[in-house]
């Protein structure tokens, strides 16, 4: 990589780069920044004008407030219940279909592909309407289970969709031999396919989790009680005042941040597998 | 991995289901929707009661979805409902709330002022709701405004002349607009195209939509426009703009206004709306509660009717969140003073000589959106985007002329009794 | 090998038919039907009365062009970071994670963000006002600003939604061999037409799926713009929104989704035919 032809310019490139890089770093934390500051700055911050960049004035009370508010914490809570579902079902119901795409070709093959594309294409929060009426006689309505089910349907086309990417990406010639070996098919997958495939499954996994979790609208419709936290900020936030606000974006996005730190180094497995 | 998975399944659904004790009365409120109002409601309001309340808030439009959902569906879940009168009366009208008279006895016996308690029959021979708070819309002006006041112009008294003459010096004096409507997605401007704009001009709401005066007051209202910050199609709630200094002058509902006044009582002054060529236009605001049939807290429902019907929890509402008593009580005068200078407007309103009252839209079942949106729109084409007000107030008065039909609404006041759906004149 | 048991791929994808099937085709066809129909009659008056509204002709341009102007400008940002990155020796994983962090981001928070920058009382009119630029706080959020408006937007979207299309072209970007770009060099080729003849042709699957993912997110943009413009900008599902929640009349607003599911799938097609790819790598 570095060996660049033309040396004389090598510092003034790297100098270029690297600056580049930076830019692009700041343009993505300096957003996240300033929205902490006005997370902690409470009221009077809100209301200051011109505004003080730096963090004078800060303080974690205004943030634990609003954490210790009625409401946040358990919403906090119902959003990860229903994320661990929407994760749960997604790849349990994914990852086979994912398989099946990846390693058979069957009738029907482009109609279910056409069904997963569909799914995509579709505002879902307006299909939160019509199955109000039938979660309410299910006994689905305001549950987390419910939440998690509908979450299930915006993740599921993309679980098999990614795990047919990372099905694509182990060698058919592994599971082929441990079938010569006397392997059945189901022990061949899961003693040889799902090690291989278990960093993209992972990665879905996490992306099925921020799905469910930022997902607004089609929560806020079919829960009045056990709200998730976006469905619950949604109805306060909009009419609570600025620090409260700015508080609410601090505490939606902490947890993604931590999340994708957490699983970085898969992150790009989910399509980059298949380079071997 | 199977294992997991149903591991995460359990998990996840225990999470979800924790903390859902079956032993509290529900509570389910259009009103007090704010995390802060929201937080004094559960912390002081309802903290004297032997039973847990668990106090839950949606916005109207879901209100509405939510109650016609469990209504269908025959789960009832929901003991209490805090709404305004106006959602309220659908509620009313497909016959699924609890009579309270026995309830309403009591607290005319304890002095609630009869006019009041009959609003909350809703037309119907039993009582649908208990009376639970007041409010209306209020002006409020940062001190620093006064001096670009007019010469000769009583603040209380104020008429639309004057309100754009004032806008006209403070915008030259400071540079930028100084006057402030929530005419954001979620601020109430359609109570006051309906409470205060067309009655004040018109004398009317829905009859008097399209008709000359109607036109008049449009052409006045683009003059206003003029000298209004264009932020007020952004702007939600009065409140932050006027204590974070963007405008000067604004128009609000009192609860909405409340937390600027309150901070610093000292730099404001609360007065009522301007008067137009037919009167002062306001809008009373009432809030009741009412019990859902099937409700499976009946009797925990009624303890919180009662509670917040005491004359102290009264009080301590006014002071809190800025919504005005409707006992028969006198503000103490150690109140807060900030909501003593909003109730002060609120007196100074109800009592002017000029003053046309303009209830709140009743009979409109599920349209209560679409009307709003006819004079939203209205203000869109003609204010913001210059449209000529004939054209817009015909096409506009044609979608009115419908929605009235559809929903055989029957006039309300200030527009004059009706026969049948409320004709657009 | 799929000869002898021809049953298996059809077990494997049944419990995602079925779970799809009632969670997402039944709604979606009473959806549908809720759209073309007026008291359980075929009708077109919801179309009409979608049609018709005011807010209509704007929300379907305004659309357009937000989506116009942002999914390239997220394109060309996520290729810059993509070959960046592949230049890069340490610190990789570090600035990659950094870049991916607005893909956590929901919406609704995004909006919240950029509120906070924008608003009259907030940064950026702090930063103008310290430089001595504006004399007092300017709005930039109004009717009567729209390009500023636009431009407001479209960076908010364009801050939330650049790291998707990255993580997918930076996948594309690590399946391209380096013999080939080794080759190109020795033969003198300029990094310009290294990449444009070797590295774009070659990530064309990644480019196709990260167009496909970004358009359709674009068409359903909704919380930022609610958050930044309030009624000011109107969008397709904003409207939809609208006519749901504030209005309370479903059928308009099933007549939106259904509206906004055509221009999507539309888009889609568009994207397949454009671009070319073996059916074998398509993620």
């Amino acid at each position: 990589m570095s060996t660049v032809s033309n040396t004389g310019f090598v510092p003034a490139r790297r100098l270029l780069f690297w600056s580049g890089i930076v830019a692009l770093c700041a343009w993505v934390l300096v957003p996240i920044y300033l929205v902490a500051l006005g997370a902690l700055g409470g009221r009077s911050g809100a209301y200051q004008w011109p505004k003080n960049f730096l963090p004078t004035n800060v303080s974690l009370q205004p943030f634990l407030l609003f954490l210790k508010t009625e409401g946040v914490l358990q919403s906090f809570l119902n959003s990860l219940g229903a994320a661990g579902i929407t994760v749960a079902l997604s790849i349990a119901l994914g990852a086979p279909a994912g398989y099946a795409l990846a390693r058979y070709n069957f009738r029907g093959k482009d109609s279910y592909r056409l069904l997963v594309l569909l799914t995509r294409a579709f505002p879902l929060a307006i299909l939160a309407l019509p199955l109000t009426v039938s979660y309410i006689r299910l006994g689905l309505y305001d549950t987390v289970l419910g939440v998690g089910l509908i979450h299930t349907v915006l993740a599921l086309p993309f679980a098999a969709l990614v795990t047919q990417g990372i099905f694509l990406g182990v060698p058919r010639e592994l599971e082929e031999a441990a079938w010569v070996f006397g392997c059945t098919r189901i022990q061949a997958f899961f003693k040889v396919v799902a090690p291989l495939a278990l960093p993209g499954l992972v990665a879905t996994a996490v992306f099925a989790f921020v799905i469910s979790w930022n997902e607004v609208f089609a929560a806020s419709v079919l829960t009045v009680r056990h709200r998730t936290l976006t469905a619950y900020l949604l109805t306060v936030l909009s009419e609570s005042p600025m620090h409260y606000r700015f508080a609410g974006g601090l505490m939606l996005i902490l947890p993604s941040v931590v999340f994708i730190f957490a699983v970085r180094r898969y992150l790009f497995a989910i399509w980059g597998i298949s380079s071997k | 991995m199977k294992h997991l998975l149903s591991v995460a399944i359990l998990a996840s659904s225990a999470i979800g289901f924790a903390g859902q004790a079956q032993s509290q009365t529900i509570f389910l409120s259009t009103q007090l929707r704010p995390i802060e109002e929201a937080t004094a409601v559960r912390e002081e309001l309802l903290s004297g009661l032997d039973k847990p309340v668990d106090y839950v808030v949606e916005e109207p439009p879901q209100f509405a979805v939510r109650m016609e959902a469990e209504n269908q569906a025959g789960k009832h879940t929901i003991s209490l409902v805090g709404a305004l009168h106006g959602e309220l009366s659908p509620l009313a009208d497909k016959g699924t709330l609890e009579p309270l008279d026995d309830l309403a006895k009591k607290l005319a016996d304890a002095g609630m002022p009869q006019s009041l308690i009959d609003l909350g029959k809703l037309g119907k021979t039993e009582q649908q709701y208990i009376p639970w708070m007041q409010a209306t819309y209020v002006m409020a002006a940062s001190k620093d405004a006064l001096q670009y006041l007019p010469e000769g112009a009583d603040i209380n008294k104020l008429t639309y002349d004057q309100l754009i003459e004032w806008g006209k010096k403070m915008q030259e004096a400071t540079g930028a607009p100084q006057i402030g409507f929530p005419a954001g997605p979620k601020g109430l401007m359609p109570r006051y195209f309906q409470g205060y704009f067309y009655p004040s001009f018109t004398g009317g709401v829905v009859r008097t939509f399209k008709n000359a005066d109607a036109a008049a007051g449009w052409e006045k209202l683009k003059e206003l426009w003029s000298v209004v910050s264009p932020n007020s199609t952004n702007y939600d709630f009065m409140q932050e703009p006027l204590a974070s200094g963007e405008v000067m002058v604004a128009w609000d509902h009192v609860a909405r206004l409340k937390n600027a006044i309150s901070g610093s009582p000292d730099n404001y002054v609360v007065f009522p709306a301007p008067a137009g060529p037919k009167g002062r236009g306001y809008m009373p605001v009432v809030a009741g509660l009412a019990i859902p049939k099937g409700a499976p807290d009946r009797e925990g429902a009624t303890a919180v009717i009662e509670h917040l019907a005491t004359q102290d929890v009264q009080l301590q509402t006014a002071s809190l969140v800025g919504f005005f008593p409707t006992l028969n009580v006198q503000l103490p005068e150690d109140l807060d003073p900030g909501v003593a200078l909003l109730a002060g407007a609120v007196t100074a309103t109800q009592s002017a000589p000029d003053a046309v009252i303009s209830l709140l839209p009743v009979g409109l079942g599920d349209k209560g959106g679409e009307f709003n949106k006819v004079y939203m729109d209205a203000f869109q084409r003609i204010v913001l985007q210059n449209e000529p007000v004939a054209d817009v107030l015909k096409a506009q008065g044609e979608t009115m002329a419908k929605l009235m039909a559809d929903t055989k609404a029957q006039c309300w006041a200030p527009d004059a009794k009706s026969d049948g759906a409320c004709p657009v004149e | 090998m799929t000869q002898n048991r021809p049953w298996i791929p059809y077990a494997l994808i049944l419990p995602s038919v079925v779970f799809l099937g009632l969670l997402f085709v039944v709604p979606l066809v009473q959806t549908i039907w809720l759209a073309v129909s007026d008291n359980g009659t075929p009708s077109l008056a919801n179309m009409t009365t979608m049609v018709s509204d005011i807010n209509f002709g704007r929300s379907v341009l305004n659309t357009f062009l937000l989506t116009l102007a942002v999914v390239p400008i997220q394109i060309v940002m996520a290729l810059t970071m993509g070959s960046m990155v592949a230049k890069m020796n340490g610190g990789r994983e570090t600035i990659l994670w950094i870049w991916t962090i607005p893909l956590g981001i929901s919406d609704l928070a995004a909006g919240m963000v950029w509120l906070s920058i924008l608003q009259n009382t907030g940064y950026l009119n702090s930063i103008l006002f310290g430089m001595g630029l504006i004399e007092r706080q300017t709005a930039w959020l109004t009717y009567q600003t729209p390009v500023a408006l636009f431009i407001g937007i479209a960076i908010a979207e364009i801050w939330r939604g650049t790291a998707i299309v990255m993580i997918i072209i930076v996948a594309g970007l690590n399946q391209v061999p380096k013999e080939f770009k080794e080759a190109a060099e020795i033969f003198g080729a300029s990094p310009w037409t290294r990449f444009t003849r070797i590295t774009l042709p070659l990530i064309r699957p990644a480019l196709q799926s990260a167009l496909i993912l970004r358009t359709v997110l674009a068409f359903e943009v909704f919380a930022v713009v609610y958050a930044l413009g309030g009624r000011n900008f109107p969008v397709l599902v904003g409207e939809a929104y609208n006519w749901q929640n504030q209005n309370q009349n479903y059928s308009v607003a099933a007549a939106y989704a259904v509206l906004i599911m055509v221009i999507s799938l539309a888009a889609t097609l568009v994207y397949l035919k454009a671009i070319k790819v073996d059916p074998e790598r398509l993620p």
